[in-house]
């Protein structure tokens, strides 16, 4: 098998297994291998967020991390955010405060706003439009995609109370 | 984009590292948060055969607290440095650079070794580290050394650093109590690098400079120390006349490109502008 490697990983808690070249970008793993398509291709250069995924703790940008660095990874996508068919939170906040038009980056803005509520259960909305920097939308002008993270962190908090 | 075929390594110890890049010398490169390298990678401007992932070396992580001094390992990222209690205590311009690097993924992988061995002088640490007085721990196959921030920086992507040598550590002397600090830096928008950004730290002694230390970011081939700036302010008071002066002479050094994000004339006079920002900001920070 010339230059490739077999890398073994968690996709939503699911191990999967892929054979890949090295050059290959872990969005294209999830997208033309494994079938989650949640995660978009958007600028292919780090800066539009819409790839982003969750890798061991970490919001990364998808299309700038090899499959290859994923051994032994932790990888959670839009797809793994609901649990036992009930949206999340912040799938219902972006839902109930029109957080999204075309949708385009929504996976991405809505995973990245998981790692924010893990790290900050309760974010000023400036810390929100800080940490949430690394995501662009085209659409909203950000107003209500900050108000679905603050109605998340809201409903998070007040369901663990 | 994808980038051009290459083999892929990932030691799982620093002596393997090393021993890979003997074996592959400048065909070789480093892989360590990969946000500079693979996107370079991608258009071509980086074509590597060898990809040696610094990722599995834990020991390369982390941040000690040593007196006198921080020793940050080489694949520290971004967010660690700006979540880390420690470096906001002993050295909040540290902090205060991270804040404004990239965006939030981006600080996830992005390390403060790889932004300063890349040899980009966009980056924000190389000027951080100028203005700091830091050192930096080299180790290869003919053992380690430290080479002072000062002797680092060569030329644009050139820096001290061998073919066969990785970047392990960053020492960082703590500054003195009472020592202002500001990083400025004017960006377009998140995620870019500086059209101008200027580091200061500032010890005062009533209204007299007792030291300062001013380095650029992205005014030339490499950051820049900006020493006549220093000198033309130490011993005297800090006033406009005294900031404006030190601005004059921070931009007689400048040599920036001409690129989309400004001429030359307007990002010599950023750099200025950027050096009186900080110099301000420096001074209410600092205890008189």
């Amino acid at each position: 098998m010339a230059n490739k490697h077999t890398v073994s990983f968690k996709l939503n808690g699911n191990a999967v297994d892929v054979v890949v070249e090295p050059r290959e970008l872990l969005i294209h793993t999830l997208r033309e291998r494994l079938a989650h398509t949640g995660p978009h291709i958007g600028c292919e250069t780090s800066h539009c967020g819409a790839c982003t995924v969750d890798l061991d703790g970490a919001s990364v940008k998808s299309c700038t991390v090899l499959t290859v660095q994923c051994q032994d990874a932790e990888v959670l996508t839009i797809e793994g955010i609901e649990q036992d068919g009930k949206l999340h939170a912040l799938q219902e906040g972006f839902t109930e405060m029109h957080g999204l038009q075309c949708g385009y980056c929504t996976p991405g803005m809505i995973t990245r706003a998981y790692r924010l509520l893990q790290e900050n259960p309760n974010p000023s909305e400036e810390d929100i439009r800080y940490w949430m920097a690394g995501n662009l939308c085209r659409c909203t002008g950000y107003q209500n995609i900050v108000k679905a993270v603050q109605h998340a962190a809201e409903k998070m908090s007040s369901a663990q109370a | 984009m994808i980038p051009r075929q290459f083999e892929y390594h990932a030691p799982q110890t620093l002596p393997e590292a090393i021993a890979l890049l003997q074996k592959y010398g400048d065909t070789a490169k480093l892989l360590a948060g990969g946000h500079s390298l693979l996107p370079m990678m991608k258009i071509r401007f980086a074509e590597p055969e060898h990809l040696v992932d610094l990722g599995k070396l834990a020991e390369l992580r982390g941040i000690r607290d040593e007196g006198n001094e921080l020793r940050i390992g080489a694949m520290t990222t971004e967010n660690d440095l700006i979540w880390s209690a420690l470096v906001q205590e002993k050295c909040p311009l540290l902090v205060e650079a991270a804040r404004l690097i990239a965006d939030p993924q981006v600080r996830y992988k992005g390390t403060i070794g790889g932004d300063i061995s890349h040899g980009d002088p966009g980056n924000d640490h190389p000027a951080i580290m100028l203005a700091l007085g830091a050192s930096l721990v080299l180790q290869g196959s003919g053992g380690e050394r430290v080479v002072a921030a000062d002797d680092f920086f060569i030329d644009l992507f050139t820096t001290a650093l061998e073919p066969d040598e990785v970047l392990t550590e960053i020492r960082v002397p703590v500054p003195a109590a009472g020592t202002g600090w500001c990083y400025a830096k004017l960006k377009r928008k998140t995620g870019d690098f500086a059209t101008a950004a200027a580091a200061v730290l500032l010890r005062m002694k009533g209204d007299t400079v007792e030291d300062v230390s001013i380095a650029l970011t992205n005014a030339g081939a490499t950051a820049l120390k900006a020493r006549e700036a220093e000198d033309s302010l130490r011993g005297d008071k800090l006033n406009d006349a005294a900031i404006a002066e030190a601005a004059r002479q921070a931009m007689s050094i400048c040599d920036p490109v001409e690129d989309q994000r400004g001429n030359v004339e307007y990002k010599t006079a950023m750099s200025g502008e950027m050096t009186q920002r900080a110099l301000r900001t420096a001074h209410e920070r600092a205890a008189t």
